[in-house]
């Protein structure tokens, strides 16, 4: 049985270091503890190149930490997290592949048949809305068209948990906010544990539950949280002008700009 | 690019190929090259119309095509297979390397001989050289493809569940593909120079046959055409290839964006 308190998601200790050439190692990650509730939408905000997605690398199972553990619904996660699905950064759909046969392939994969499995993507296309391009092959779609097969991909196998690497950070600002409208819609409807990493303030405050800041690489860590209390459902191009949302951001970028400011100071040196 | 540009292009092609000959017969009319060495274009021309027309050509060339078809389609299997393996198993990639080096680095054509004990001197021996040839060809293609695999997606793949089978058919194997196809339009002329140099060491049929018959008594017209004959047929096969690499590969974006009209 999953009680209400046991973290969908919890890092432990995690420290992760990467042998620098003749070095010391590289120490990315140092010493993180994270929880994410069942059905909580947390966004991760941190400086470029803090290391937020080797966070998610680590949840994901893709990526071991050197020390600490991954506590998945409060069993220790060992090799590839079955229960998460992750929305890259870059483009992750198969070139070689259909619209269709993208989002179907996770189901193939699982054994369901054929048929059903065609069943289930185009039901999913056109919950993406993207009904009448089943056939395309990525390299005919354009950036946002790629975002939402993604996106079908990754909910068509259902998967408690969804980890997304700045998903939209390539899109541009119009097509980023139906993304991100759409994501709300599909995370509403059925409500699953999300670590949403961006380097993007707004995008974290509209989008969240909770906002956790990283400090600046090396040996990242979370440096604060803070609570998103604004009603859903949300219009993000709406709930960006409202007062409680433009005082919280006012906040959390008083902590995230000392980051920042540490971040280009490392990078100078 | 345009049509029109397109038939400016074959145009330009034709011109060079009518003035080629030209000059060729030209030169060898007026004597300045001669032509007991340099052949006759007219005489070539009949020569090939002879071969045809009594229908003789037919059981060397079928011969010849056959043993190139073979080479090459065992060889390019082979060259997939070895190379999806190797690039799968790293650590036996690495205790074979210095061995595959050595063995792409020898000057295979030597093998021709010993071949012709090994297999006899029927299709076998042409079709092994053709295979020694094509094999590493397509070997060294789909070991880069494989390894240049986008991490990205094959970690989406892995984690939406699948397994090492799956990973093979929907990942590696149509990953290398495309790097196939580049290296098939090498492997075509390759199977042919192990089918003919295998004919022209040691067969009683052939292309390569007669051409070692003509030389034999200096007749360089019927050398002509023969090279000239196998030429037209190395050029169909990659026509070929090129077709079967638009079907496999429609999911390539085109390098360029091209309007029409």
């Amino acid at each position: 049985m999953q009680s209400e308190l046991t973290p969908a998601v919890e890092l432990r200790g995690v420290t992760c270091r990467f042998a620098a050439g003749r070095g010391p190692a590289y120490v990315a990650v140092d010493d993180v503890n994270l929880r994410v509730a069942p059905a909580e939408f947390v966004a991760v905000v941190g400086p470029t190149g803090c290391g937020k997605s080797t966070l998610l690398n680590v949840a994901s199972g893709l990526l071991r930490p050197s020390t600490g553990e991954v506590l998945i619904h409060g069993e220790p996660l060992a090799g590839l997290n079955r229960k998460a699905a992750y929305l890259f950064q870059a483009d992750a759909l198969m070139p070689w592949r259909t619209a269709l046969d993208n989002i179907a392939a996770g189901l193939l994969f699982r054994g369901v048949a054929k048929a059903e499995a065609e069943a289930g993507a185009r039901d999913w296309l056109g919950r993406v809305g993207l009904r009448a391009h089943a056939d395309r092959y990525p390299h005919q779609m354009s950036g946002g068209m790629r975002k939402r097969v993604g996106l079908a991909q990754a909910l068509i196998l259902d998967p408690p948990i969804l980890l997304m690497d700045e998903p939209f950070s390539a899109l541009d600002v119009q097509t980023r906010e139906l993304m991100e409208d759409e994501l709300l819609r599909l995370w509403l409807a059925d409500r699953k544990s999300v670590i949403f990493v961006t380097h993007d303030l707004e995008e974290a405050i509209a989008l969240a539950d909770r906002v956790v800041v990283l400090a600046a690489g090396p040996g990242t860590r979370p440096v604060a949280e803070f609570a998103v209390d604004l009603p859903r459902p949300r219009e993000v191009s709406e709930v960006r002008l409202t007062q409680p949302f433009l005082e919280l951001h006012k906040a959390i970028w008083q902590v995230l700009k000392t980051e920042v400011m540490r971040s280009h100071a490392h990078a100078r040196a | 690019m345009h049509e029109r540009e397109q038939g400016s292009v074959l145009h330009w092609q034709v011109l060079l190929l009518v003035g080629g000959i030209a000059a060729w017969w030209g030169l060898v009319a007026i004597d300045i090259l001669p032509r007991f060495f340099f052949g006759d274009p007219a005489a070539v021309l009949s020569r090939l119309y002879r071969w045809f027309s009594s229908g003789s050509i037919w059981r060397h060339l079928g011969h010849t095509l056959l043993e190139t078809i073979l080479g090459f389609m065992i060889g390019t299997v082979a060259g997939l297979g070895m190379g999806l393996w190797l690039a799968l198993s790293p650590t036996l990639a690495r205790v074979l390397d210095p061995f595959i080096k050595a063995a792409n680095s020898m000057p295979r054509l030597i093998f021709a001989p010993i071949f012709a004990l090994w297999f006899g001197l029927g299709i076998w021996s042409k079709v092994a050289l053709g295979v020694t040839l094509v094999f590493f060809v397509v070997f060294f293609n789909v070991f880069q493809g494989v390894r240049e695999v986008s991490p990205v997606v094959l970690a989406n793949v892995r984690l939406m569940g699948a397994n090492r089978k799956q990973l093979m058919r929907w990942v590696y194997l149509p990953s290398a593909t495309s790097w196939v196809f580049s290296s098939l339009h090498n492997a075509v002329g390759l199977a042919f120079v192990g089918a003919v140099i295998g004919e022209y060491l040691g067969s009683a049929r052939g292309v390569g046959y007669l051409i070692l018959q003509a030389e034999g008594v200096f007749d360089i017209d019927s050398v002509i055409a023969g090279i000239l004959l196998l030429t037209v047929f190395a050029l169909l096969l990659d026509i070929a290839v090129t077709k079967a690499e638009r079907r496999l590969l429609r999911w390539q974006a085109p390098s360029q964006a091209r309007t029409v009209g």
